[in-house]
């Protein structure tokens, strides 16, 4: 399964919470604070690294403020080669 | 000193897109008149407009929407969009064109302008709101509210006998000549937003090959004006607006008829 991370905008978020509706993994919860225009704005919890960077939270955000990465898989190991001059 | 190559961790899946400004926006929390500027932004990014597209923005929520998108943009009288749209289209011809209107501006005001539009086969694109009632005058009754839905000025519900049905504004566009591309979307879950969003790139493709007027309808939500919380307003559009307002293609050029067409659901 993949992983991820979205990066919330908590200036511009205004605590609509419709991601944590859209989110499968249920990692969104809403803040326990208030940002600059008195909205508690939604945050990533993952403390299981749960997220997968599927954007869905992105694709239903109203006002654009959640940027989402997607881990990449670090390369496999290459194997060792006998008797191959380096 | 050895320099050594560093493989990227992550990648980027999804950002705000640039023709989208650095702005907060006035609008309710919720109000899905955000997603339609999302989706409208990430199109003019993928297909590359940004520097080509001019916005004609209308009267209503969605007033200030030429702060709002980072393209040019003039702002219409109340209603006439789509004949401002046509005066900027005829003096720049090679300039994508679009307005952005919601439903008391396009389906009240101005639909005389938005039917002389199509009628003329304008080749503009417009982005219609469908929210089922007047939004920034307080929730009053609209051409779209649906029967027996109460509003301000409606408040023991729509009666059909005194105010008439809803309009149908993409079946209604959609059977004059000059239209050629005329669908309905909504986007009350992230499916649906997805599919809004290729109704969208099709309009701007069909303006971009010159054949004719197209018009994006998208059903919206107002949790403010309906009093509900957001996502209580979405599941609205979906038990009770969607039943009205089916989801579909009604007119469909027929070169983008095999790869563009979607689903009713």
């Amino acid at each position: 399964m993949a992983t991820g991370r979205i990066v919330i905008d908590v200036e511009r978020c205004k605590g609509c919470e419709l991601c944590l509706e859209a989110c499968p993994q249920h990692v969104i919860e809403m803040g326990n604070f208030f940002n600059g225009k008195g909205y508690r704005p939604a945050m990533l919890v993952d403390p299981r690294h749960e997220c997968t960077g599927c954007a869905l939270c992105a694709v239903v955000c109203p006002d654009g403020c959640i940027t989402v990465y997607r881990d990449v898989p670090a390369p496999k190991a290459q194997p060792v080669l006998k008797g191959v001059p380096a | 000193m050895v320099t050594q190559l560093v493989e990227p961790t992550e990648k980027l899946v999804y950002q705000r897109p640039d023709s989208l400004a650095e702005l907060y926006t006035h609008y309710c929390p919720g109000c899905t008149h955000g997603t339609a500027h999302r989706l409208v932004a990430e199109v003019l990014d993928e297909l590359r407009l940004q520097n080509d597209t001019i916005l004609v923005a209308s009267v209503g929520c969605s007033v200030f929407s030429y702060k709002y998108f980072d393209v040019d943009a003039a702002e219409a009288a109340h209603g006439r969009a789509c004949a401002m749209a046509t005066g900027i289209k005829r003096v720049h011809p090679d300039k994508i064109v679009f307005t952005y209107q919601g439903d008391g501006d396009l389906a009240s005001i101005g639909l005389a302008e938005t039917m002389h539009a199509a009628i003329r086969g304008e080749n503009i694109t417009v982005i219609f709101i469908n929210n089922a009632i007047y939004g920034m005058t307080g929730g009053q009754m609209a051409p779209t509210t649906l029967p027996g839905q109460e509003t301000t000025s409606s408040p023991f519900g729509r009666d059909v006998r005194l105010t008439g049905n809803p309009i149908h504004v993409a079946e209604l566009l959609a059977a004059i000549p000059g239209t050629a591309y005329s669908v309905r979307r909504s986007m009350h879950d992230a499916r649906h937003v997805l599919q809004a969003k290729k109704a969208i790139q099709t309009a701007f493709t069909v303006q971009q090959q010159g054949l004719g007027f197209s018009i994006v309808e998208l059903l919206s939500s107002c949790p403010t004006n309906w009093k509900m919380t957001p996502n209580e307003a979405l599941s609205w559009v979906r038990d009770n607006m969607l039943p009205v307002y089916p989801l579909g293609d009604y007119k469909v050029p027929e070169s983008l008829q095999s790869t563009k067409r979607g689903k009713r659901d």
